[in-house]
């Protein structure tokens, strides 16, 4: 439509050979590819770890897992895997560059070099970590590695030293991507795609890479001060020598939430292209949509503390942060009503791509109000460090998260591959996972007002219910995820040839101009987007 | 307000909702337990109506989604709507789901912030119980009862007498008044740990260095039962909370025994030459 000669451009398709195409790739697409298919393995190590768990926590008593040690490192190791190497490689990384430059017509990212070396720093990260796991005792301290518990006197031995290493060695990675993305978003767009013209996924990646670039430097300063704390004699964290243990959940926060955002906006974005395609209409608001994400963006920099409402501060901060927190329900707010008002007057299609999408928006909600329960610092008093929290993030951040990408890649996958996903499959992929998925998580609400802790091994009997549901949630939510396995196995394989635009009208974005699969090179003439509407 | 409104559920449906109070009242979670535990402390009333007053406002709005959803779906799908609208912009509505949020927060905002202080501290404590977190276990002080200290540790599931809780019974309950402004005083030896009683809606974290600070007034005599709450090493899971609560009297008699039962703890007074003696007193 709006480029059809570079669609067509089939004498620049030259790919390099096996080796040097894969490992010296500066191919945004072939980068992209890289990372999804990091993220998957990824998926795989996480989710294993999980599902071992569940079968731990299955019935009262000990039944696997009599080291404790290693429940608290199977619990460190998956959250730590699910953010940092599965989430953000498959938003960002992968679906980021992969669909960016196409969205934008940019022939590629700003600094292709830079992107090869983020995404394998993004894999020495991962191996690093899988190491700390094993070395020694394991980091048994959480993903949020608490001082002192994560100090040498409570964790002697390297693993944690690995595992603040492979945080480092991803946070670096991160970094470099951030900036490769916001230099390609502000330099790269086509002729006439102004900022307020650009698809919202772009939008949501832009401000999910600001983001990292503010937050990431003072993980990494945190971590910096444990490694000398832990090796070189500091004393940032030890009361005992004049340092705070809370200085640590400060840092760490105003970095952890932001956080929290950086995995969910690029879903934001996801959602709002596949609403708006497979409701034949553009974006309702899409100003207001713009601008809610950059609120989320900025109010998420300063409800930090909202983590640490148990850590004795002081009644007045804890009254700001629960006000502050609570802020953040207005964005959001606008974000779900102007999607629900996109497909009202729609012709809607209930594609593989929109039943995620419909599934995220009605989770997300369910999420979100429990959200506002824990934004008030005296409901805390009660839900802090219970299953209630885990139910909470589980569906806000770990459900919502991949169920946009899964929604971004059902929608993406023919572009990517040329080859459209089997449809009845694919229908019985989603049925089975979102059962599986509230069966596991839904049920954890109420083990968490209850009273049930985090991060234990055994509970009282009490618990046994629930916990036993909640399990078998598990087991069906893995036999939803060996299902879309099957699916991508059998979409590579043998899956049906797609049209350029296989979604028709509704898909208005620039990457339905170009071939599919996408041609190696695409957009080597910028396509001329001067008066055209928003790109939404 | 609230829970009179929860009054007008059958019983039976109730009982699904909150654990049952008899008349020893014991302070733990039950199976298929639904809802929080019943409240039994100033504090933890006002966040339990708080609670209540959030779980009926969230319900109302997940529904209100789910309903548009619903409406959305059959009325606008390919087949009953094949040819779309083209409306992106409609600036009252917009107006009105920014504003009506808000106001809901500020609805919010107001009980929860009441609770928040009522819970925090009190001015006229009439004792002190101080609580030191340890790697894996509890030690308690009564500063105002001579000092009394002693530490409460888990019992193994093998030495369980008949009708103790399994991962929740320790050797040497707490013991408290009931009806007494009780001011505790939190902290630990070595990581963070979590003082935790979900019943009396107390949750602060004892953290080495500091001094945490809230309070308690425990309404009626029972067990009261809680678990550590901050991942603190290998038994995080394994140092519960078990709070004894006796009415006065029964008390002072309770703290007249414990003076001779823990005087000579090993645990008990490291430092001061005064408490030392005192302790010699109470053995002769």
């Amino acid at each position: 439509m709006a480029n059809e000669a570079a669609a067509h451009d089939h004498h620049d398709d030259h790919k390099p050979a096996f080796w040097t195409r894969w490992l010296c790739s500066t191919n945004h697409k072939d980068i992209g590819t890289l990372y999804l298919a990091t993220s998957m393995i990824a998926a795989i190590v996480g989710g294993l770890m999980s599902w071992y768990l569940r079968l731990e926590l299955a019935e009262p008593g000990i039944q696997f897992i009599d080291d404790f040690q290693f429940y608290n490192v199977l619990v460190t190791a998956h959250g730590f895997v699910m953010v940092f190497f599965v989430v953000m490689p498959a938003m960002i990384g992968g679906f980021g560059n992969w669909f960016v430059p196409l969205m934008i017509g940019a022939p590629d990212m700003a600094f292709p070099r830079m992107n090869n070396i983020s995404f394998w720093l993004l894999a020495a990260g991962l191996i690093l970590l899988i190491m700390s796991a094993l070395i020694g005792d394991g980091p048994g301290t959480g993903w949020t590695v608490y001082p002192p518990l994560s100090s040498s006197d409570f964790h002697p031995g390297p693993s944690v030293d690995f595992g603040i290493l492979a945080l480092h060695v991803a946070g670096a990675s991160s970094i470099l991507g951030a900036i490769n993305l916001i230099v390609t978003i502000f330099n790269m767009r086509a002729p006439g795609m102004t900022i307020h013209r650009m698809p919202l996924f772009v939008w949501a990646i832009l401000i999910t890479a600001i983001l990292l670039l503010l937050a990431l430097p003072v993980l990494a300063g945190a971590l910096t001060m444990l490694l000398t704390d832990r090796n070189f004699g500091t004393a940032f964290f030890n009361p005992a020598e004049g340092g705070d243990p809370i200085l640590w959940q400060h840092l760490f926060w105003f970095f952890g939430h932001p956080e929290v955002y950086i995995i969910i906006l690029p879903a934001f974005g996801i959602i709002s292209q596949v609403i708006s395609t497979f409701s034949r209409k553009p974006i309702f608001g899409y100003l207001g949509m713009a601008y809610a994400m950059s609120a989320i963006g900025v109010v998420g920099f300063v409800v930090w503390a909202h983590h640490m409402y148990t850590v004795g501060l002081s009644v007045d901060t804890r009254a700001y942060f629960t006000a502050a927190t609570m802020v953040i329900a207005v964005p959001t707010g606008i974000k779900i009503f102007s999607w629900l008002a996109t497909m009202w007057g729609g012709s809607i299609k209930l594609e593989v791509p929109m039943l995620y999408a419909l599934a995220f928006i009605f989770l997300f909600v369910v999420g979100g109000v429990t959200g506002i329960t824990l934004a008030n610092a005296s409901a805390d008093l009660v839900m802090h460090d219970t299953y209630y929290v885990v139910a909470h993030f589980h569906y806000v951040m770990g459900l919502a998260a991949i169920l946009g990408m899964f929604s971004g890649f059902y929608y993406w996958i023919g572009k990517m591959s040329g080859r459209q996903y089997p449809q009845a499959l694919s229908k019985l992929q989603f049925w089975v996972f979102i059962i599986g998925v509230n069966i596991l998580f839904f049920p954890q609400h109420f083990s968490g007002l209850a009273g049930m802790p985090r991060r234990i091994p055994d509970y009282p009997d009490a618990y046994a219910g629930w916990n036993y549901l909640s399990s078998v949630g598990a087991l069906i939510t893995a036999v939803g995820t060996i299902l879309f396995f099957v699916v991508l196995w059998k979409t590579l394989r043998s899956g049906e040839k797609v049209a350029d635009n296989q979604w028709g009208e509704g898909a208005t974005t620039l990457e339905w101009t170009v071939a599919s699969p996408a041609p190696f090179h695409t957009f080597e003439d910028s396509p001329d987007m001067t008066g055209k509407a928003p790109a939404e | 307000m609230l829970k009179r409104l929860f009054a007008l559920i059958p019983a039976g449906v109730l009982g699904l909702f909150a654990s049952v109070a008899n008349a020893d009242t014991v302070m733990r979670s039950k199976p298929w337990q639904l809802w929080l535990q019943d409240p039994k402390s100033p504090s933890a009333e006002a966040v339990y109506d708080l609670n209540v007053y959030l779980l009926v406002i969230e319900v109302v709005i997940v529904l209100f989604v789910l309903a548009l959803m619903c409406y959305i779906l059959l009325r606008f799908n390919e087949k009953a709507n094949p040819v779309p609208s083209k409306t992106t912009h409609n600036t009252l509505l917009e107006v009105v789901w920014t504003a009506v949020p808000i106001l809901i927060l500020v609805v919010i905002a107001v009980p929860s912030l009441k609770a928040l202080y009522l819970a925090d501290h009190t001015t006229d404590a009439e004792m002190t119980l101080k609580v030191t977190g340890n790697q894996w276990y509890w030690s308690y002080t009564y500063p105002d009862h001579d000092e009394i200290e002693f530490d409460s540790i888990i019992i193994e599931e093998e030495d369980l007498k008949e009708g103790q809780p399994r991962l929740l019974s320790v050797d040497n309950p707490v013991y408290l008044p009931v009806g007494t402004n009780v001011r505790l005083l939190l902290s630990s030896n070595d990581v963070i740990h979590n003082w935790a009683v979900p019943s009396l809606a107390i949750k602060l974290d004892t953290m080495p260095g500091r001094t945490n600070e809230t309070w308690v007034s425990i309404n009626e005599p029972g067990d009261y039962y809680g678990m550590c709450s901050e991942l603190c090493g290998v038994n995080h899971g394994f140092m519960p909370i078990h709070i004894k609560a006796l009415p006065k009297e029964e008390f002072a008699k309770w703290v007249a025994k414990a003076k001779v039962e823990f005087a000579s703890n090993d645990n008990a007074p490291k430092s001061t030459t005064v408490r030392l003696a005192k302790a010699d007193v109470a053995t002769r």
